[in-house]
């Protein structure tokens, strides 16, 4: 039995924390980084709690079980994601000390990014502890009203133009959400996951509701076409805020798209959508590196690699549930996205934090700017090349894990498209990481100077490349952790 | 109870929500203005709320399902903040294009 505690302290922690960095700023950093630290303690815990029992945890808050009460859920994919994005959060507000901190005089940037960050990642824990629609759409709303702000931080005009664009996207993808959680309810009377799967039936009403809800969440995460405005505000925003966007609320939606066909409605997805849902996640990968290859800015070149990497995600439809009948493959499948989406967001954190210090000590980040910094900043680019190794798919990092089981399920189902454009996406990946990392490793002007930047600037990313790293080193604990309790469907098939 | 009315209350809420919803995301989607859009938003979720209202009265002989009041009071206030936030970025876009700084 875990302790209700483990299940609280990841959302209250931060939640708690927020609030106090609006009452007493000078105190923020200390709170935040305490809070964000026993939410990472307490998703260690569940973790190892989750992998020793190979169950998963639960806590009807107040003791009212749902459909009128509110639980919380832990399984080996929740604990997975919350582990992640504790350790990303804590590492991002690590670095977030030097731009944001007290400096003695309340600024507005100093003052607002604090409880913006704690929100965000309270947010983010409630989805991932979830098992509800209507929960899922307020810690989404949580989630993008939070991101939207961070993106407009920096005050600039082209900053707040992003953001702006970054809101109206997150606006109509909550409408067709929260349109189609509102049919779900009309249909089955609740929207507890549990019980929506119990009752869960073929019909035309549960399709259009899951479709509207698909589509709105398809917009959240950035999924090729609806990408417009992933890139400008994942650039617009200061490089810490990137690091948070980039890696971790993409993955949020995402997280819900999963718990909807996987989990609520299992064996209801069919060919045609699973089809749908792999084809804009192959073109994303594609169309992305492509992108990505023709930046000229560091920042740039990362955010278009994100749409890239969140393609591979979507792969995971057609390849875990594009058969009638249960095949062996459709668990590999599933447990390489999952890997995937961890091993992305490791790497993209470390990635856009190594940009920042890189653009505070170059003054700019264009590669132009950056180039030879390896001789003034040889761990923070032995971070990016690390990270990059992940990105890429090497072994044996993480991305290689996933990018090997997506590889065997395409090729044991005889899907092999999908396989192609694994192993393309991974070419492309080394094509456009390979221009920023040769502008890196060059030689520098003689008389080329860097500002110097703290030691921990450096250090931060170089843990998280690392941590991505090992997540294919010790690839048995991710594997069998995403194991537990997971859901029939991921096993059996969507249809 | 008098005679049956032609159309059930609840069809007719159901109806003016989804006409809400179609009038608002056709609103949204057309080139226009951000406070046009943000109207437009607006707009479609009173649809969605009304259409969610109209659902709770699924099962006549019990009544009024009292859970999707409940979430459409959270949809409000949720529906609120963006508001806020779209104006306030609304706002402060108008002030840095006036040349005003947003650093003060």
């Amino acid at each position: 039995m875990v302790h209700p505690a483990l299940l609280v302290a990841p959302i209250a922690a931060p939640l708690l924390a927020a609030l106090l960095a609006i009452a007493f700023p000078r105190g923020a950093v200390a709170a935040a980084l305490s809070a964000v630290g026993v939410a990472l303690v307490a998703s260690l815990v569940l973790v190892v709690e989750v992998a020793r029992t190979g169950t998963g945890a639960a806590l009807a808050i107040g003791g009212w079980p749902p459909p009128l009460g509110i639980a919380l859920e832990a399984d080996g994919l929740s604990a997975m994601f919350l582990l992640a994005a504790s350790t990303i959060g804590l590492g991002v507000l690590v670095v977030a000390q030097g731009p944001f901190g007290w400096t003695g005089r309340e600024t507005r940037k100093g003052y607002s990014f604090w409880p913006l960050a704690l929100c965000l990642l309270a947010a983010l824990n409630a989805i991932f502890l979830s098992r509800d629609f209507f929960n899922f759409y307020v810690g989404l709303e949580l989630l993008s009203l939070s991101a939207v702000a961070l993106v407009a931080l920096d005050g600039k005009r082209e900053a707040i133009e992003a953001a702006l664009r970054y809101l109206m996207f997150a606006l109509v993808g909550s409408l067709l959400y929260l349109l189609g959680a509102a049919l779900l309810y009309a249909q089955y009377g609740t929207l507890d996951i549990g019980l929506i799967a119990a009752s869960a039936e073929t019909n035309g009403p549960t399709l259009v509701a899951a479709g509207l809800m698909t589509a709105g969440l398809a917009a959240k995460t950035a999924l090729f076409p609806l990408h417009a405005w992933l890139p400008s505000a994942h650039t617009g925003a200061p490089a810490v805020a990137s690091a948070m966007l980039s890696a971790l609320v993409p993955k949020a939606s995402f997280f819900i798209l999963v718990r909807v066909w996987f989990d609520a409605l299992p064996g209801q997805a069919g060919p045609g959508l699973t089809l749908v849902l792999g084809t804009m996640g192959a073109v994303a990968i594609v169309y992305g590196s492509i992108l990505a290859l023709l930046q000229e800015r560091l920042k740039l070149i990362i955010a278009y690699s994100t749409v890239a990497q969140l393609g591979y995600l979507f792969l995971v439809f057609p390849l875990a549930g594009g058969d009638s009948t249960a095949q062996p493959w459709f668990a590999g499948a599933w447990t390489g996205g999952m890997v995937h989406a961890v091993s992305h967001g490791l790497a993209k954190a470390a990635m856009f934090l190594c940009a920042g210090a890189m653009m505070a000590a170059a003054g700019g980040d264009k590669l132009s700017d950056v180039r030879g910094i390896v001789a003034k900043m040889p761990l923070a680019t032995f971070a990016f090349a690390l990270a990059a190794v992940t990105l890429m798919g090497l072994p044996p990092s993480g991305g290689f894990l996933a990018k090997y089981l997506m590889l065997t399920a395409a090729f044991a189902s005889g899907a092999w498209v999908w396989g192609a454009v694994v192993l393309a996406g991974g070419l492309l990946a080394a094509l456009y990481l390979y221009r920023p990392l040769a502008s890196l490793f060059a030689p520098a002007d003689p008389d080329r100077t860097f500002t110097s930047v703290p030691l921990r600037t450096e250090l931060v990313p170089l843990a998280l490349a690392l941590v991505a790293v090992l997540l294919g080193v010790a690839s048995q604990f991710p594997y069998d952790i995403l194991q537990v309790g997971r859901s029939v469907a991921a096993e059996a098939g969507l249809e | 109870m008098g005679g049956d009315p032609i159309i059930a209350s609840w069809l007719v809420y159901g109806c003016c929500g989804a006409v809400l919803v179609g009038l608002g995301l056709f609103g949204f989607m057309r080139p226009t203005t951000t406070l046009r859009r943000v109207l437009a938003f607006n707009i479609v979720g009173s649809g969605i709320f009304l259409l969610f209202g109209a659902t709770g009265y699924r099962v006549p002989s019990t009544g009024a399902d009292p859970v999707p009041q409940a979430l459409i009071i959270t949809g409000i206030v949720v529906a609120l903040a963006a508001t806020a936030l779209a104006v306030a970025l609304m706002l402060a876009l108008a002030r840095v294009s006036a040349g005003r700084d947003e650093d003060a």
